[in-house]
């Protein structure tokens, strides 16, 4: 890792940044300095002002008040154009290019070369072909981007950025698609383009990411700046507690086992040789009452192909499953929810709240159709219903008839969890239930979690990170290359054993 | 009182209910007749029993659009419905002029009921057509209902061989002239849907099932609902709406003309939905602001006949009212021209 | 296909839509006598020449993910003012047709400002547009003014001979070079790649910086243009002008350009496809009237027909594209979740 002088001259700097939006005081008088080769991760709960940040830069929101000097010299970009003119670029979580349009083109799009009135697809091809080798991947331009991977798209979308006379490079969290393969390669290329001195802000939700990869770290809270740290000089610890603002005993949940083991385990869901074609292979599931199975594997393992074959969203083409005793045939996630089962999805936006209705009917939602069309629930029991679960899972909301839509993310999780327990479940699969919400959020949903399974529910608990499914599971079933591999107590594990199995299938 | 103001302020139908009421308060001013009621015979008249009885068609459509739309679909096929639903009624019905006991009189080609039953049939057919293309096979809806709207015409007129059918039997004039209790028969058939409606969704959770389904399919599938059928089911219902109104408006012009019957109907109907406050983008939706919606549409055209227009104007003053209309609906509008800058929140 | 050793995919409904015309036009020729000649090929264009230049208009509005109702009545309305103007106010036709050209994309881009500056649904402005556009012809008169300006005769009955006996006329002049700089400003543009890209993702294109706002207002603008330049095509091939013309042209150049291949959520397709799309359409009620035997009306049901089966492959390759991508999503016409991409 290159230390960079902290008192080289900045490449990026803001000073005195405000921004407000209707009500919402989003940054206050922050500053930031980015320096020319250097990594550098901005941190930050949701809602602490990374993303207005980041948008003052490129200039989507203009700030209130407060400068944006590069080099030295003051800019204000007017819109994301502007600023790529001006040498800033992003490349954003979700890949924005256009995947109907060749890689190529897609790295040209917008300043193609032109031969008179034409665009010069030949030299455009070649062109495209050399930025790509710059960054030591070899492709085929010509391919659609349609079908290329995640990470493939993502490394155009950084060909894209870098190709223009980029100076500063601004990644919004990169890597939350790409499994471990993938993230090294990204990191090689990021490595590469800051030896080569362009400035790099990270944003990531990751920490271990973090430290891999950033020379330096800026910290935000609250839409106030905490501070700018050289990485080697703030540890995990002190990190997390300057991002949430409290002393906070460990950077994740540990459940305390000795409670776990009172209730009796008698099985819920008996799942034997269930897979589906292109999906995931066939394989033995039990998930006990009272107990956390977790399901642990690198993304892409199967993980979240299981649970929507459990719940009846891709239908199981082979294999027997049995529910409370009973054979049972899960043909759509209706027939799941009749068997009393709850799922709370990976993508909260997409699948899970229903953004325009209220809180309150996000919460009754899936009780009103469980009990049908006709069984309506009186508008006095559904408030007493929400009101009761947002109590007892300390949703932040003020009046329940606002629309769900207007509540933080990790607020949201926690509607859908309620959603599932109005239901009255037997079993609950938490699809990535932690996932882009902030630490403080994460720990109560975790907390969550447990209560409902001392009390004697089953759970299918999936995370991409390793630590959680150690610390919250009874059980953990290992997925690798959409196979059940192995299966494994909890208490007897950590994350390098579970890591040990995952490589060790792959040696064979 | 002050809060009670805001609410009424926030309502959605209260833009619907003021453009009526502008509408009529207009009228009444220009045609002193307007308000006028009589009981001639015992049947009640005056141009505000024309106008609902007119609009009969166009509120039954709507009502049906209004569930499609609200569940983020859209049915441009409903005009070539009406057709079809005519051209069956009227080929089964026709009428042929028997001597009875010395009287000539005209009786139906087979007994009526079935012939009705028939049309209504077909009607609901074509939309459970639309309903499995948009919801089984996942088409967009405006081209899985483009499909029935252009195919549609010509069933319509191979059923009636590319004729203009005219229907000689009396009884089936009822439906689209008739009264009852002093009042045209056809606002009965109007009243009854709606009710069926709004106790539909009001007493059972059918309204919030489409709103959730309208607003995201994905995640109401994932909450337990069956979002495909509801959605098919919302277009099916939609085509038996198509199909009612089509048996009013061929019983009111007493024939069938395949080509031309319910011709831009689909349009009106788009546009009574969108008037009553409910937005094309899906989710939430209002029954009563698309009947409100369908009154404005007529008793705009009643207004324009009533001063003097040509009625050619019709077309360039609707089209005007729906620019107004979209433009009001939009969000970007009302921050950009209201408030700069302001909350665009409603 | 077989022989080709990498047929690509993408290619794959213009192969369909080409082959369609080429058996359909094969079994007419096999069928009915005459049928098989190069003039009933050109008379395909002749017939067709307004709906080759609409539909070309349209198929840049369906690439960009949009749609446009007004087409048709923007015909009816070029024709109406432009009978108007010659006959009835005797101005030069040349300056008509001007006019006339300037009329239809200022009215395309009013109809792309609205989408533009105030998120407004094309379906919805178009649709607007429709009503007026047809009000306005009806404003200028009802009933039917028929054109005898020597110019317009002139132009409309002459013939561009073409090897031996047959021969074309100057609307599918117009048309055919209409076409050629279609194909250009398609793909060889940054307008035209724009349009694919706002198509493929419009969010995306305006974070890689693409004029996304202008280049949708010059859209409208584009296929008002076509619009009015199919309206001129029109007044020379009916030599008359009237509120009633061109109904329904909306949905015919709606269907060819599907049954062109072009997908209709936008991004996928080709000009040229939609040419064979309008020739299909052209060869079905030239089979029709071959025939003899069969009704006008079946015209409409086979192209219901086709557009049923056209839409039903475009879907078949959604699903299998996103099954490719791991997971069947019944609803994937809905969006891309482009997290879920990867297997």
């Amino acid at each position: 890792m290159t230390q960079t002088a902290p008192d080289a001259r900045p490449m990026l700097e803001l000073a005195g940044i405000d921004k407000s939006f209707t009500g919402v005081h989003a940054l206050k008088g922050v500053d930031f300095r980015l320096l020319p080769g250097e990594v550098h991760a901005l941190m930050g709960q949701n809602g602490a002002g990374k993303s207005t940040l980041i948008k003052v830069m490129t200039g989507v929101h203009p700030p209130d008040r407060g400068q944006i000097l590069l080099d030295g010299a003051p800019i204000h970009p007017a819109s994301p154009l502007d600023a790529q003119r001006l040498g800033i670029s992003t490349v954003y979580q979700e890949v924005n290019l256009c995947p109907n349009l060749s890689v190529a083109e897609n790295i040209f799009i917008g300043r193609y070369p032109m031969k008179g009135p034409a665009i010069d697809w030949k030299t455009m091809r070649a062109q495209a072909a050399q930025i790509l080798a710059g960054l030591n991947i070899h492709a085929d331009v010509g391919l659609q981007l349609a079908s290329c991977s995640v990470a493939m798209q993502q490394m155009v979308a950084i060909a894209r950025a870098t190709s223009v006379s980029c100076k500063i490079l601004i990644l919004d969290e990169p890597t939350s698609s790409l499994d471990e393969d993938e993230v090294r390669m990204l990191f090689a290329v990021i490595r590469g383009l800051r030896d080569k001195g362009l400035a790099i802000l990270f944003v990531t939700h990751f920490l271990d990411q973090t430290y891999e990869i950033a020379d330096r770290i800026t910290v935000l809270r609250n839409g106030e700046r905490v501070g700018e740290y050289p990485v080697a000089e703030l540890p995990k610890l002190a990190l997390v507690t300057k991002m949430i603002g409290r002393e906070i005993r460990e950077t994740s949940f540990r459940r305390n086992r000795a409670e776990a083991a009172e209730v009796p385990k008698e099985p819920f869901l008996e799942a034997r040789g269930i897979g589906r074609q292109g999906s995931v292979h066939p394989m033995d599931l039990d998930i006990r009452r009272g107990e956390v199975l977790g399901l642990g594997g690198l993304l892409g393992s199967g993980r979240t192909e299981t649970a929507r074959l459990l719940f009846g969203i891709d239908r199981v083409d082979r294999g027997s499953m049995r529910i409370a005793g009973e054979e049972a045939a899960i043909a759509s996630p209706r027939d799941a929810v009749q068997r009393g089962i709850g799922f709370c999805p990976e993508d909260r936006k997409v699948e899970g709240v229903v953004s325009e209705l209220s809180v309150r009917e996000n919460i009754v939602l899936a009780l009103q159709s469980k009990r049908g069309l006709f069984r309506v629930l009186p508008r006095r029991r559904q408030e007493a219903i929400a009101a009761e679960y947002i109590q007892a899972l300390g949703i932040k909301v003020a009046d329940m008839e606002k629309p769900v839509s207007e509540l933080s993310g990790g607020n949201q999780q926690k509607v859908l969890l309620a959603r599932w327990l109005a239901t009255d479940p037997q079993m609950l699969i938490l699809d990535e239930p932690t996932r882009g919400i902030d630490v403080g959020a994460k720990l109560e949903i975790m907390e969550q979690m447990l209560a409902l399974c001392r009390k004697g529910m089953a759970i299918l608990f999936t995370s991409s990170e390793l630590e959680e499914i150690v610390n919250c599971s009874d059980r953990i079933a290992i997925l690798r290359d959409r196979r059940k591999i192995d299966e494994v107590p909890a208490a007897s594990t950590d994350e390098q054993a579970i890591l040990h199995v995952i490589a060790g299938g792959q040696a064979q | 009182m002050r809060r009670w103001v805001a609410r009424a302020a926030r309502h959605p139908l209260l833009w619907p209910l003021i453009t009526l009421v502008l509408l009529c308060v207009f009228n009444a001013f220009f045609s002193p007749g307007f308000l006028h009621l009589e009981v001639r015979g015992d049947h009640l008249y005056g141009s505000i029993v024309d106008i609902f009885n007119r609009a009969a068609p166009l509120m039954l459509i709507a009502l049906g659009m209004t569930l499609v739309i609200a569940t983020r679909g859209i049915d441009i096929s409903v005009g070539a419905v009406v057709a079809i639903s005519a051209a069956i009624a009227a080929v089964l019905i026709g009428g042929t002029l028997v001597i009875k006991d010395g009287v000539p009189e005209y009786v139906a080609r087979i007994p009526m009921p079935l012939a009705l039953l028939a049309a209504l049939g077909a009607a609901l057919a074509c939309g459970m057509w639309n309903g499995m293309l948009v919801a089984r096979i996942g088409m967009q809806p405006i081209i899985a209902t483009l499909i029935l709207m252009v195919a549609g015409r010509g069933i319509a007129q191979l059923i009636t061989n590319g004729q203009i059918i005219t229907i000689y039997y009396q009884p089936f004039f009822f439906i689209g002239n008739g009264f009852l209790f002093g009042i045209p028969f056809s606002l009965y058939v109007v009243a009854a849907v709606l009710a069926a409606l709004l106790v539909a969704t009001r007493r059972t959770a059918l309204g919030v099932f489409i709103a959730a389904v309208g607003i995201n399919p994905t995640a109401s599938r994932f909450a337990g609902l069956n979002a495909r059928a509801i959605m098919f089911w919302m277009y099916a219902f939609c085509g038996l709406c198509a199909g009612i109104a089509g048996l009013i408006i061929c019983s009111n012009v007493k024939s069938a003309d395949g080509n031309n019957a319910g011709l831009l109907l689909e349009l009106d109907a788009i546009l009574a939905v969108t008037l009553g406050g409910t937005s094309l983008g899906g989710g939430r939706f209002s029954i009563v602001g698309s009947i409100i919606g369908a009154l404005i549409i007529q008793t705009l055209t009643y207004t324009i006949y009533s001063i003097g227009v040509p009625p050619e104007v019709n077309l360039v003053v609707k089209s005007i009212v729906v620019f107004l209309v979209m433009l009001l609906q939009s969000p970007t509008f009302r921050a950009k021209v209201f408030r700069a800058g302001a909350p665009a929140k409603s | 296909m077989t022989a080709m050793p990498k047929f690509n995919l993408r290619y794959l409904p213009l192969a369909v839509t080409v082959s369609l015309f080429a058996v359909m036009f094969g079994l007419g020729s096999f069928f009915y006598a005459g049928f098989f000649s190069l003039q009933v090929f050109f008379n395909l264009l002749i017939d067709n020449a307004f709906l080759f230049i609409v539909a070309i208009g349209m198929t840049f509005v369906i690439l960009s993910g949009g749609i446009d109702l007004s087409v048709g009545s923007v015909v009816a309305l070029t024709t109406m003012v432009s009978a108007s103007l010659v006959e009835q106010h005797h101005w030069n036709p040349c300056a008509v047709i001007a006019l006339v050209l300037v009329m239809g994309s200022g009215f395309g881009f009013a109809m792309g400002c609205l989408i533009r500056f105030f998120d407004l649904q094309p379906f919805i402005v178009t649709l607007a547009g429709m009503f007026l556009a047809r009000g306005l012809c009806y404003l200028i008169s009802i009933d039917s003014i028929s054109i005898t300006a020597p110019f317009y005769e002139g132009i409309s009955q002459y013939r561009i001979p073409i090897a031996g006996d047959n021969a074309i006329s100057v609307g599918v002049v117009i048309a055919l070079a209409l076409l050629a700089a279609a194909i250009f400003l398609a793909h060889f543009t940054r307008f035209g790649r724009t349009v694919y890209a706002i198509g493929g993702n419009e969010q995306s294109a305006v974070l890689m910086g693409l004029a996304v706002g202008r280049t949708k207002i010059l859209i409208y603008t584009f296929s008002g243009f076509c619009s009015a330049l199919a309206g001129v095509v029109f007044t020379f091939y009916m030599l008359s002008g009237y509120g009633l013309h061109a109904q329904g042209m909306e949905l015919d150049a709606i269907a060819a350009v599907v049954i062109g291949g072009t997908l209709l959520t936008g991004g996928v397709g080709y000009v040229a496809g939609t040419v064979f799309g309008v020739l299909i359409l052209g060869v079905i009620q030239t089979l029709i009237m071959f025939d003899g035997s069969l009704s006008s009306w079946w015209t409409k049901i086979v192209i219901g027909l086709l557009l049923f089966v056209f839409c039903l492959m475009q879907r078949l390759f959604e699903t299998r594209a996103s099954k490719r991508e791991g997971g069947f999503s019944a609803f994937a016409w809905l969006g891309r979740n482009p997290a879920r991409a990867k297997p």
